[in-house]
C-alpha cells in the first residue's frame, strides 16, 4: 500500500472545501448548471439517466481494507446499499444527491480517496496490473511508476484542459493485464539490453467509435526520462490535437492522422527542449516512492500446506482453486481473483456489506489489500496457500466465490442504458441473461477461456471491440438491437474484433452467442485450442455461416 | 449553449418536456403550471414544435430546479394516460429493468 504524505493529505481536504463551497452556490443559484458542470466533472460527478453519477478513483487499483470500508460507507449512508467497479479500476455510485456529495467526498477523503480527474478533459486515473509487485517474473512494481505519473499529473496546470479526455496505463509483466494497448498512452516496463530499467512507449490506443490499438512509439525510454517523454507527448497532443469536433478530439485521431512517424518526429523535438530539464526522474525520487509501499513481511510458506492437501478432497473447493487461484512470485502464497460476476447479477457490482466482509477478509488471509482489476473483478494479492480453504469458505458465505474467473460468464458490461444517458441499448440484462444460459460450470470449463464484452452505445465502456466475442448494443427504430463482433482481445496481442453479420434484436442475442460457442466446440482442433485461437485460424465465416444460415 | 429559442425543434407526436432535478438528480417533467412534477401524468402535453419550444424555453429558464431540459416523446393511450414513448423514457419512468443487487 502507498501511504501519501501530509501535501496529499492536505490536498484532499481543500479540495473537499472547495467543491463543499461550489455544491452550496450552485444549489443556491448563485452558480448555473453551465457554470458547475465542469467542476462537478472534475470531481467525478455524472448526471445519468435517474440520478447523479459519483465516480471515485481507485489509483492504479489498490486499496487497503480501510479504504474498502470507507466506500461501503459511501455506498450505504449516500447511495443505495452497493457500487459498480469499472473497467477503469474505480468505483462508481448510481444513485447519489448533489446535496450530499461533499460529505461522501469529505468521507473517502478521510482515508485519502477522491474522484478527481475521473472525469473531464484532463488525465485520468493511471491504471495498471492488478497483480503489480506479485506476479511472478515482473520486472518492477508497476504502481511505484503509475504513482509517480499520479503525482505528476494530478491537478497538472497544462493538462486539466486537454482537447479530451486521456488514459494512460501500466504493465511489467509479458503478459498485459492492464490492456495497455486500447489507452491513450501504454507503459511497458522491460529492460533493455544493458539490463537497465526503462519503458516501451505505446500510443494512440482507444476504443469508441473509432477503435485503434495503440503503436510503439520508442521500444526503450529510459526511466529517467520517462516524464519528460509522457510530458513531450501530451505537449504534442495538447497543441494539434483537435477542440473542433469532439468525435476527432482523442489523441489516437491525431496519431492517426499524423501517422505514427510524423507524430513521433513531433515528440522528439518537444522532448529535445525537456528531456534534461527538473522532469528528469532521478533513482532518489524513485526510491522515496517505494519508500511509501508498504509490502507484506510474507513467512516462509511450504509450496503444499497440509490444509491445502486436505480440502483438495473437496471437488467445490477444488473447482474454485483452480479456476480463482494464481501463483504468486513468493512460495507458499497465491493471489486470489474475486469474481464479481455470480450468476445471475450484474457485472461488477458489490454492495456494501459484501465490501465490508471483503475488508474483514483481507485483514484476516491478504494483509489488508485488496485490488480492481479492469475485468470488474477485485483480487486478494497475497493469501498464504494454507489460508485458501478458510477463504473459500468465506467469499462462499458472501456469494463471492463464484469459479468463473477467465470464462465464459466473466462478463464485462457498461451500465448501459438501465442507468446511462449516453447508452442506446441495456447491456446489464444482456450479461444475466448469458451468465444463466453458461451457469454449468462443467460446461464453461469445457469451453474454457472465453470474455464477453458488452457496451451499450458505440462509447464502447464495456470494450465490446476487445471482446473474444463482442456486443455492441444499437437503436433499430426504436429497438434494441446488437452487432457482434469475435476474435478481440485486450492483452499483448491486443485486436479488434470482426463484426459477424447484421445486428440481432435483443430476445435472440444469448441465442447467437449460444451458437457461437457451440460452433466453437465443433470447430477448435482440440480442447487446448482457445475460442480466440480458433478464430483467428478460420475467420469468422464459419461462425457466420452458423449464425445467420437460420435466421 | 443554444437557447431553445433558437433550436430547430421537430415533434412526430404528442410530446413532454423532462429534465432532471438539480439536487438529487430526480426525473421530472414539466407541468402546465410553470412547475415540475415526478408524475409524468401531471406533465403539460405539447402537439406543436412552437408549443414544444414555448415549453422548453419556459422550462429552461429555471436552471436552479432542473438541469439538462428536453423534449421527449409521449403516447397517449385510448382512456387518456400519457406514457412515455420510447425505452429511455420508459426507463427513466419505470426505472431499471434488473433488480438492484441483494445485500449479502
Amino acid at each position: 500500500m502507498y501511504a501519501y504524505d501530509e501535501l496529499d493529505r492536505t490536498l484532499l481536504h481543500e479540495r473537499v472545501s472547495e467543491f463543499r463551497d461550489q455544491v452550496k452556490r450552485r444549489l443556491s443559484g448563485e452558480l448555473t448548471e453551465d457554470e458547475f458542470k465542469m467542476l462537478r466533472l472534475q470531481n467525478g460527478v455524472y448526471l445519468q439517466l435517474h440520478a447523479y453519477m459519483f465516480r471515485v478513483a481507485i489509483p492504479y487499483g489498490t486499496l487497503s481494507s480501510q479504504q474498502l470500508r470507507a466506500l461501503a460507507k459511501v455506498a450505504r449512508r449516500y447511495d443505495r446499499g452497493y457500487g459498480h467497479f469499472t473497467t477503469r479500476q474505480n468505483i462508481q455510485y448510481n444513485w447519489i444527491k448533489l446535496s450530499e456529495l461533499p460529505d461522501a467526498l469529505a468521507d473517502l477523503a478521510e482515508v485519502g480517496i477522491h474522484a478527481m480527474q475521473t472525469s473531464g478533459n484532463n488525465t485520468r486515473n493511471v491504471t495498471s496490473d492488478q497483480w503489480a509487485g506479485v506476479a511472478p517474473g515482473e520486472v518492477d512494481d508497476p504502481r511505484i511508476w503509475s504513482e509517480l505519473l499520479r503525482q505528476y499529473t494530478t491537478l497538472h496546470p497544462e493538462f486539466s484542459f486537454l482537447p479530451r479526455k486521456f488514459k494512460i496505463a501500466i504493465t511489467a509483466s509479458a503478459h498485459d493485464r492492464a490492456a495497455i494497448k486500447i489507452h491513450d498512452i501504454g507503459l511497458r516496463l522491460h529492460k533493455n539490453e544493458a539490463g537497465e530499467l526503462g519503458f516501451e512507449v505505446l500510443v494512440g490506443g482507444g476504443l469508441g467509435r473509432t477503435p485503434f490499438i495503440a503503436k510503439t512509439i520508442k521500444q526503450f525510454v529510459h526511466r529517467r526520462d520517462i516524464l519528460s517523454y509522457v510530458e513531450a507527448i501530451m505537449r504534442v497532443y495538447n497543441q494539434y490535437g483537435r477542440r473542433d469536433n469532439i468525435y476527432k478530439a482523442r489523441i489516437k485521431i491525431l496519431v492517426h492522422e499524423l501517422g505514427i512517424d510524423k507524430f513521433a518526429g513531433e515528440v522528439e523535438e518537444e522532448w529535445r527542449h525537456i528531456r534534461d530539464s527538473a522532469l528528469a526522474v532521478e533513482d532518489a525520487a524513485i526510491d522515496e516512492i517505494r519508500a511509501r509501499f508498504t509490502y507484506p513481511t510474507y513467512e516462509k510458506q511450504p509450496h503444499m500446506p497440509d490444509e491445502l492437501k486436505q480440502a483438495a478432497h473437496d471437488p467445490l473447493f477444488e473447482r474454485w482453486r483452480r479456476n480463482s487461484v494464481f501463483t504468486h512470485k513468493v512460495q507458499g502464497y497465491s493471489i486470489v481473483t474475486i469474481s464479481l460476476k455470480p450468476v445471475g447479477a450484474p457485472p461488477g457490482d458489490a454492495t456494501a456489506d459484501q465490501m465490508d466482509v471483503l475488508a474483514d477478509i483481507a485483514e484476516r488471509y491478504s494483509f489488508g489489500e485488496i485490488r480492481v482489476g479492469h475485468e470488474q473483478n477485485l483480487a486478494l494479492p497475497h493469501v498464504a496457500k494454507r489460508d485458501l480453504p478458510a477463504l473459500w469458505k468465506a467469499l462462499d458465505r458472501i456469494g463471492l466465490a463464484t469459479p468463473n474467473v477467465n470464462l465464459v460468464s466473466d462478463i464485462i458490461a457498461c451500465p448501459g442504458l438501465d442507468y446511462c444517458a449516453l447508452a442506446n441499448a441495456r447491456s446489464i440484462p444482456i450479461a444475466q441473461e448469458l451468465t444463466r444460459r453458461f451457469a454449468n460450470h462443467d460446461t464453461a470449463d469445457l469451453i474454457g477461456r472465453l470474455h464477453i464484452n458488452i457496451s451499450g452505445c458505440i462509447n464502447a465502456c464495456g470494450h465490446h471491440h476487445v471482446g473474444h466475442i463482442g456486443i455492441l448494443g444499437v437503436e433499430k427504430n426504436g429497438e434494441e438491437f446488437y452487432q457482434i463482433t469475435i476474435g478481440g482481445r485486450a492483452d499483448e496481442q491486443a485486436e479488434m474484433g470482426t463484426l459477424i453479420g447484421p445486428a440481432v434484436p435483443y430476445a435472440e442475442v444469448a441465442d447467437v452467442v449460444e451458437d457461437i460457442v457451440e460452433a466453437y466446440l465443433a470447430l477448435r482442433d482440440s480442447g487446448e485450442e482457445l475460442f480466440v485461437d480458433t478464430v483467428k485460424r478460420l475467420g469468422v465465416e464459419p461462425f457466420r455461416e452458423r449464425v445467420y444460415a437460420t435466421r | 449553449m443554444t437557447s431553445p429559442l433558437q433550436q430547430k425543434i421537430r415533434i412526430t407526436g404528442p410530446s413532454v418536456v423532462t429534465a432532471n432535478r438539480t439536487s438529487d438528480g430526480v426525473v421530472i417533467w414539466r407541468t402546465g403550471s410553470k412547475g415540475w412534477s415526478t408524475d409524468l401524468t401531471e406533465a403539460a402535453v405539447v402537439r406543436t414544435a412552437e408549443a414544444a419550444r414555448e415549453l422548453l424555453a419556459e422550462a429552461s429558464n429555471d436552471d436552479l430546479g432542473a438541469i439538462g431540459p428536453y423534449i421527449a416523446p409521449v403516447e397517449i393511450k385510448d382512456d387518456g394516460k400519457v406514457m412515455p414513448g420510447n425505452l429511455r423514457e420508459r426507463i427513466r419512468v419505470k426505472g431499471i429493468t434488473i433488480e438492484l443487487p441483494l445485500p449479502a
